[in-house]
């Protein structure tokens, strides 16, 4: 049996048919029914234009963004099977990871360097997005979806800083949380604190701490919203803003 | 309706006739009571309908409140603000007690009006001053800002004095100083209960 037929005989099959909803003959229709008929690639836009491919329009960088995205999450849910959120053992299993865990060092480095990558990534993507018009009408709400994510892009580098638990981690959400103290309203040393009351134990602060000191409810809080909460927002997002490049006429062109 | 009974009626030969209908040709008394009935029933699904979504948006909203106050703790397992400094007969007049400093981060100063507790901890960028006897003033090794044994700030880049905390007398006659409690000079609050301890 040569492989064209054999191929023909599966595709054929109610197996193929019940997961394909089209036919397998190479031609625009088909190529079409390929992406609209595919949960992951309706996201994607159906065409695509020639200079859209030319790594000088895009640098390929919201792909890249994306991409280190799904190396954080798989590395990330791996890291995960070894880490205890906890004081006690946090800094001692990162060590463990790094020295003992099999392929636990090139796990960790992945998800750091990743890490740092994506936030360079998603600077860069934003920059070029700025240099060829590709916030303009109609994709100006497409700019603010990239904004949102800009933001909890930084907020998740933010809050995986702390789960090291070590010096640096620790100086760091100090720092980062001690300028919640002047949050104007909501923080205890900002403007009109004493109009809302606002107090160490009752401010904006102590509810991202869960406490009045960077401790082990910090830890805790930083670690559920760096593995759960916001990469599920993240993720959301992310549809959305495919989906808009997708309605708001694919790749921008030039004028 | 008068239509439907007919056809069920031809469908059922075996049955016996039934009544028969009484004619009526509906007027326009009948037709305006029929509007004014499709107009209350519509009148009360949109009273519903508000009604279901207000209760909806109440319960989102009542959630949304218990979220919020569910990221604030009612225990903490932190170290206590609160803590004994020895009994007042123990210190001298006139001298600033150190040995605090290490432990809780607070000097206590003796004069001869009373007691106040100054938080250890630079107005400037949070540095730890050290008390300097012979030049009798508090000074920062950072950035060189010096305060007065009151907590007055007179040098240096510091923008406003030292704080001082709560202090108070204990039942069993021991100084007890509360650091969740500052008072600061520039608000006028050196003047108010619990920032001075009198002898």
């Amino acid at each position: 049996m040569d492989t064209d037929a054999l191929k023909k005989e599966i595709t054929k099959g109610q197996l193929w048919r019940s997961v394909m909803r089209h036919d397998v003959e190479d031609n625009p229709r088909t190529r079409v029914l390929k992406v609209m008929s595919n949960v992951f690639l309706h996201l994607h836009p159906v065409r695509i234009p020639r200079f859209g491919l030319y790594l000088k329009h895009t640098w390929c960088m919201g792909g890249l963004t994306f991409f280190l995205f799904l190396v954080l999450t798989v590395t990330g849910t791996l890291l995960m099977f070894y880490y205890h959120p906890t004081k006690e053992v946090a800094y001692a299993d990162i060590k463990y990871l790094e020295f003992d865990v099999p392929f636990g060092m090139l796990l960790r480095n992945m998800h750091r360097w990743s890490a740092h990558a994506m936030i360079i990534s998603v600077w860069l993507h934003m920059y070029r997005v700025f240099m060829t018009g590709s916030y303009k009408p109609p994709r100006e709400f497409n700019w603010v979806v990239g904004v949102l994510l800009l933001t909890l892009t930084m907020l998740l580098s933010f809050t995986g800083y702390l789960l090291t638990d070590d010096q640096l981690g620790f100086w760091a959400v100090t720092v980062g949380t001690n300028m919640a103290r002047a949050t104007p309203l909501l923080g205890h040393e900002g403007p009109f604190a004493e109009l809302t009351g606002a107090s160490p134990y009752n401010d904006i602060r102590f509810a991202m701490l869960g406490g009045s000191v960077v401790a082990g409810n910090a830890l805790l809080r930083a670690y559920i919203w760096h593995c759960i909460a916001l990469p599920l927002i993240v993720a959301m997002f992310i549809a959305v803003h495919f989906w808009r490049v997708r309605k708001d006429g694919g790749i921008s062109a030039p004028q | 309706m008068a239509e439907d009974s007919a056809a069920s009626a031809d469908k059922k030969e075996s049955m016996p006739e039934p009544p028969p209908q009484p004619e009526v040709t509906p007027g326009e008394e009948f037709k305006e009571n029929v509007r004014d009935f499709v107009d209350k029933v519509r009148k009360r699904r949109e009273a519903m309908t508000l009604v279901g979504w207000a209760s909806i948006a109440t319960f989102c909203g009542a959630y949304a409140l218990a979220l919020v106050r569910f990221f604030f703790p009612r225990v903490l397992f932190e170290p206590p603000n609160v803590f004994k400094a020895g009994y007042p007969a123990e210190y001298t007049v006139g001298a600033v007690d150190t040995n605090y400093q290490k432990s809780q981060r607070v000097w206590i100063v003796r004069e001869p009006e009373g007691f106040y507790a100054l938080l250890a901890k630079c107005t400037h960028l949070g540095c730890t001053p050290v008390w300097k006897e012979a030049e009798n003033k508090f000074k920062c090794p950072c950035h060189g800002s010096g305060f007065t044994k009151e907590g007055i700030n007179y040098e240096g880049p510091a923008p406003r004095p030292l704080e001082r905390l709560k202090i108070a007398v204990a039942d069993d006659g021991q100084i007890q100083i509360d650091k969740s409690i500052k008072f600061r000079q520039e608000k006028g609050d050196w003047e108010k209960p619990g920032a001075l301890l009198k002898a």
